[in-house]
């Protein structure tokens, strides 16, 4: 029986501009049988969606295949005509794009989008397509799939978008379809919703596909076999079981390596005096309204502490308030009611107003390493200028502690002179840290510096944190969308849901005991390298939240829970009455919610 | 000054050294020519090219290469004057409209979308009507009109900057607002701003030739390459350099500038 | 929805209220900014103070510059601009039949330069970098290189003077019939729609591809869908709205071109003749003729935004 999809010695070659050819792929060689899902595993650079669009016959402006073979369902794709190529794609092979956001046409609405790969292909009369495509929505669990296809891309959510997607690319029943990172945008609590819809479908209809990832616990989940890619180049490929559990090539075990769990056995952080303590603090836009709080707040009511030489969490997913509170927290968002205490003194909103002691002694490592350095400055210089506005060196002082301070975030001293651009993410990421180094702070803030990472590189500079934090006793406040990040480094966590923090409590503790239910719903959403965990956790039914349109958001009062539309354990009358009070549990977390551990035992996982 | 020009990008190298060679032609070539661009010879009207006369006669019998040497001096210094002008202030505004109060960015953003409402050609004619075709009302004249647009480009420009984390950060460690513009705005806004320059002084030479072709623009006795068309048009009949070298020399002018700022500057 | 459709046009139209504030106070103030006035001009250098005095009472310039400019607005807006600085005769009976002439001229160029350079802006964004597309791209960025006054004058040199095969001069009172408007005109209209199309179409090419970089174009080319349903049904409707506003930008390069054009073929229009009140500052001349000029472009820019609101797909109204 010859495979589904077959390509061998697929070579990829491509050119930047007026540039030289560079290879893309080289000489890459895998096929999957009818039924399978092989999983294209790889970072940035690997070569992975280049390989992925080749089994549609698409090629981006630039490149072109410079030899081998690809074959998908009996076709060459490398000698089809144009023609031929376009009555192949949407019938026989078909795609699951990463950002389903930009990928839908704004100015359609969904229904017609979804059908037109099967109208043109002539599949199925309009009505039947029609009919076709509201129970692939059903089977995908969306909402309202009668008339969720009279709505525009800009009134959905990105899962909703994300769904809708796989249903355009199952509408004419293709043979092969081709996911490529279909999950990475969305945050956990959605990702597990949308995978679990997937799964069950292709299941259900025995697609052949490859899904394209960096991963490892969603390759976990949804694929049979798996290829580690590297720089274009294969370094393993086999079972799933076989590269998640006895990877050989180095790199695999290196990317295994980093993405295993750990969690970070507590040093003993006494409660001491706080170093840095945020209390009752509300950040919002707009203006104020009669009740003396903004129009949109952003961050609502959220109190918590870092003690010197501490790492607290700050975990939430995306919209939740954590940048506004970082930016808050630097003094470059005024807030609307509440204190910042550093060192026991009460800290300024605007940050000119801040002493320069304090400006010191608080630094702010921003997210995006690219757009925190300027461009046209070596970054020996953006260093130099901290360390002399500071006042800590002058003269050749000022250059020794620059390369201090490089050699301090593992760095060599010979980058001094290049330019950020010169530079991989990673070391831009490190130069940044320096940069907060040298102003020889006591604490350092950092908001989701290692989101835009790959995962071995996000792994190191988390080692460095904690070296920092050994080394030099430097608190820090690790924001972050990813629990088993916050988990390898900090000691305390606060989540924030809604902009209010639900929970905060010990790190190590967060899997065992009593915990706020948004905790418990982050928790268990978050994928294992466990290919039975999606079934686990679906069956146990951890993860599961209430639709939000149950209970409309908007209409909540704001003193009420803020996780009140989507909570699976609420309690009508009293949650959807009284605001939650503040429940302090023995040995556990803060948590600001109604229930008492007494009658409601499940309350603990 | 070398930190902010010594990194511009190869095309705005290219059209940098352009102006410069224009400039310099503009400084050096009247100084060069053999006749005195005003001095009638005794050669027929509309001669062709002789060793006498490189470029031949125009229509009142001057040579034609020396009037057009002085004619590059005035569209040249003329057209750079007014976009030192225009982009030095409408740089300096857009600047100062996205690092100061916001009331300020809001009335330089109303005046210059007003701007926007009158076509240049016209607002140079209501101008010249009232103020008269003297060389600074010209320069002042092209000077205003152009200046909305550097101000748009520089506040779009700036604007971009100012949001990333760089200027951010600067201003978390409590820099002072003249470090952030010069050592952080500036330099990263000097590229583009050059191309912009390039473009202006393109808009105002063909403004200008426009302006003196029609007969409102640069006033005899002085020359300048529109009014060198103008005074020459009868030559048309004769193919005469005297009309059709100036013509060639503003289209080498505009459209040399324009294709190297347009050959790498095109969205993709 | 924040932004309704029919609150998207008020703001819309409250902005081109503000514009045409600025303009008419631009054209007020510019005319009016001079220590002098237009006793000086009138009277010349030898007036005794006595004959000045006299005269700056009967044009009512002694009175404040505030209510000189609302006597000389409530004027305007009642088609009354004064007479004319050279000859006394009413500004308004000169400007009446120049001004339907102007506006026969741009409107017969706009129709041609409008559909031509849709055409050729999207077809060369679609054929991007081909051979098709350098040859558009550098014919436009040669006509927006150079003047105006160039190509309406090597048109003349070509038709006229070589060939002879169109009048050099239009004699708008000749024309009688539709061969003989194409004849008289054919030559200043191809002429402008050509100055005016080069800026039209690189705009308009900048808009299409644009729109066609854009992630789902490329989704929908992973669908199977032909070029003709991509260009149609996904590329084009969202970006009409850039389109329509290119073209309405490009409007400035058409009045331009309307100034030059009248002047090299003596065409009878409101343009030349506002060249030549400069020439003479005449300025009740120019004023009325600026404000004519600059409102009819405000009219028409605001109308094509109307246009580009209303084109926006439903699902992009920010």
């Amino acid at each position: 029986m010859t495979a589904t999809i077959q390509v061998e010695n697929l070579d990829i070659v491509g050119r930047r501009g007026k540039g030289v050819e560079l290879p893309i792929v080289q000489n890459v060689s895998f096929s999957v049988q009818r039924g399978d899902m092989l999983a294209l595993i790889g970072e940035s650079g690997s070569g992975k969606t280049t390989i992925a669009l080749s089994l549609l016959g698409h090629i981006r402006k630039g490149c072109r295949i410079a030899g081998g073979s690809v074959r998908v369902a009996g076709y060459d794709i490398t000698t089809l005509t144009p023609h031929e190529c376009r009555s192949m794609r949407g019938r026989v092979v078909s795609y699951v794009a990463q950002n389903a956001g930009s990928a839908f046409n704004p100015a359609l609405s969904i229904m017609p989008q979804v059908v037109e790969a099967a109208s043109v292909h002539r599949i199925l009369p309009k009505r039947d397509l029609e009919a076709r495509a509201i129970d692939l929505f059903r089977a995908l669990a969306l909402p309202d799939p009668e008339t969720i296809g009279k709505r525009y891309p800009s009134e959905l959510s990105g899962g909703q978008l994300q769904r809708l997607m796989a249903a355009m690319a199952l509408i004419t029943d293709p043979e092969v379809v081709v996911f490529d990172e279909p999950t990475t945008a969305l945050d956990v609590t959605t990702q597990i919703e949308v995978l679990a819809a997937f799964k069950a479908v292709l299941a259900e209809r025995g697609i052949t596909g490859v899904y394209v990832t960096h991963d490892l616990a969603v390759v976990a989940q949804i694929a049979d076999h798996a290829v580690v890619l590297k720089d274009g180049a294969i370094r393993e490929a086999g079972t799933v079981s076989d590269i998640l559990f006895q990877p050989e090539d180095p790199y695999s075990q290196a990317l295994l390596a980093a993405a295993e769990p750990s969690v970070r056995p507590t040093q003993g952080v006494e409660e001491g005096e706080a170093l840095l303590e945020v209390r009752d603090l509300v950040v919002g836009y707009g203006r104020p309204t009669a009740m003396g709080l903004p129009e949109n707040v952003i961050v609502n009511h959220t109190s918590f502490s870092v003690p010197k030489g501490g790492m607290l969490g700050i975990i939430g997913e995306s919209g939740c308030g954590k940048s506004t509170l970082a930016r808050a927290i630097s003094g470059l968002q005024p807030w609307a009611s509440g204190d910042i205490f550093f060192n026991g003194v009460s800290l300024a909103g605007d940050v000119t107003l801040r002493t320069p002691e304090q400006r010191r002694h608080l630094q702010f490592v921003a997210q995006n390493a690219d757009s925190v350095l300027n461009p046209t400055k070596p970054i020996g210089k953006t260093l130099e200028r901290v360390v002399r506005f500071y006042g800590n060196a002058r003269g050749e002082a000022v250059t020794r502690r620059v390369y201090e301070l490089l050699d301090m975030v593992q760095l060599s001293p010979a980058l001094a002179t290049r330019l950020p651009s010169e530079l991989s993410g990673g070391q831009k990421q490190r130069v940044n840290f320096a940069r907060a180094l040298a102003a020889g702070p006591k604490v350092v803030l950092c908001d989701e510096i290692t989101a835009a990472l790959d995962t071995v590189v996000a792994a190191a500079i988390r080692t460095l944190m904690t070296d920092l934090q050994r080394d030099l006793g430097l608190a820090f406040i690790f924001i972050t969308h990813d629990l088993h990040a916050l988990q390898s480094i900090c000691d305390r966590v606060a989540v924030l849901y809604a902009g209010q923090a639900v929970e905060v409590g010990s790190a190590e503790a967060l899997g065992a005991g009593i915990h706020h239910p948004y905790t418990r719903l982050l928790r268990a959403s978050v994928p294992l390298m466990d290919s039975s965990w999606l079934e686990r956790t679906r069956e146990r039914g951890l993860a599961k939240a209430l639709p939000v349109a149950t209970c409309d958001p908007a209409s909540t009062p704001p003193e009420l829970c803020c996780f009140l539309a989507r909570c699976p354990d609420r309690v009508s009358g009293l949650c959807d009455k009284e605001p939650p009070p503040t429940l302090f549990v023995p040995q556990g977390p803060r948590v600001l919610c109604h229930l008492p551990t007494s009658t409601r035992p499940e309350f603990s996982t | 000054m070398i930190g902010i020009f010594g990194k511009l990008r190869s095309k705005h190298d290219r059209a940098v050294l352009l102006l410069v060679f224009w400039l310099l032609l503009a400084l050096i070539g009247p100084l060069c020519s053999s006749y005195n661009p005003g001095a009638i010879s005794s050669q027929p009207v509309f001669s062709g090219p002789s060793t006498a006369h490189l470029l031949g006669t125009d229509y009142l019998g001057r040579d034609t290469l020396s009037r057009l040497l002085d004619g590059i001096r005035h569209t040249v210094l003329l057209c750079f004057a007014s976009t030192l002008l225009s982009c030095s202030i409408g740089t300096f505004m857009g600047i100062a409209a996205v690092t100061s109060k916001s009331w300020v960015e809001v009335l330089a953003g109303r005046v210059a979308d007003g701007f926007l409402a009158i076509p240049s050609l016209l607002f140079a004619l209501l101008v010249i009507a009232v103020f008269g075709t003297s060389t600074v009302a010209l320069i002042m004249t092209m000077g205003v009109i152009y200046m909305s647009g550097a101000y748009r480009t520089s506040r779009a420009l700036s604007q971009s900057v100012a949001q990333r984390d760089f200027v951010t950060m600067a201003r978390a460690r409590g820099e002072q607002m003249t470090y952030i513009i010069v050592q952080e705005i500036l330099p990263n806004i000097a590229g583009p701003m050059m191309a912009d320059i390039g473009l202006r002084f393109i808009y105002s030479v063909l403004l200008l030739s426009n302006l003196s072709f029609l007969g409102i623009g640069v006033q005899p006795p002085s020359v300048d390459l529109g009014s060198m068309v103008r005074e020459n048009m009868l030559g048309v009949v004769y193919g005469s350099p005297a009309m059709i070298v100036p013509v060639i020399v503003i289209a080498v002018l505009t459209v040399g500038i324009n294709v190297t700022l347009d050959s790498h500057g095109r969205k993709d | 929805m924040k932004n309704s459709l029919p609150k998207l046009i008020g703001k819309r139209c409250l902005a081109a209220a503000t514009s045409l504030v600025f303009v008419v106070v631009t054209v007020f103030a510019v005319t009016n900014i001079l220590p002098g006035d237009a006793t000086d001009a009138l009277l010349g250098q030898n007036a005794t103070p006595q004959t000045v005095a006299a005269l700056r009472h009967g044009m009512g310039l002694d009175q404040p510059i505030f209510f000189r400019f609302w006597s000389w607005l409530w004027a305007a807006v009642h088609g009354e601009f004064g007479h004319s600085l050279l000859n006394g005769l009413s500004v308004a009976d000169a400007i009446g039949p120049r001004l339907h002439n102007s506006l026969l001229l741009a409107g017969a160029a706009a129709l041609i330069a409008v559909p031509a350079s849709l055409f050729l802006g999207i077809t060369s964004a679609i054929w991007k970098d081909t051979f098709y597309d350098r040859i558009v791209s550098i014919m436009t960025l040669g006509v927006v290189s150079v003047p105006e006054f160039v190509i309406a004058t090597i048109a003349v040199y070509v038709f006229s003077v070589r060939l002879h095969l169109l009048p050099a001069i239009v004699d708008v009172g000749s024309v009688h019939s539709l061969g003989q408007f194409l004849y008289a005109f054919f030559m200043p209209v191809t002429t402008l729609a050509l100055v005016s199309l080069a800026q039209m179409v690189r705009m308009t090419r900048a808009a299409m591809a644009d729109t066609l970089s854009a992630s789902y174009i490329e989704m929908a080319l992973l669908k199977g869908i032909g070029p003709v349903r991509l260009i149609l049904v996904h590329a084009l409707p969202n970006a009409l709205g850039p389109i329509v506003n290119a073209v309405a930008l490009s409007l400035s390069s058409l009045l331009g071109g309307v100034v030059v054009i009248e002047v090299v073929f003596t065409y009878p229009g409101i343009a030349g003749l506002m060249v030549d009140a400069v020439s003479s500052r005449d300025v009740p001349m120019v004023q009325a003729c600026a404000l004519v000029f600059c409102v009819t472009y405000l009219i028409l820019t605001t109308f094509a935004d109307i246009v580009t609101i209303l084109s926006l797909p439903r699902g992009r109204k920010a």
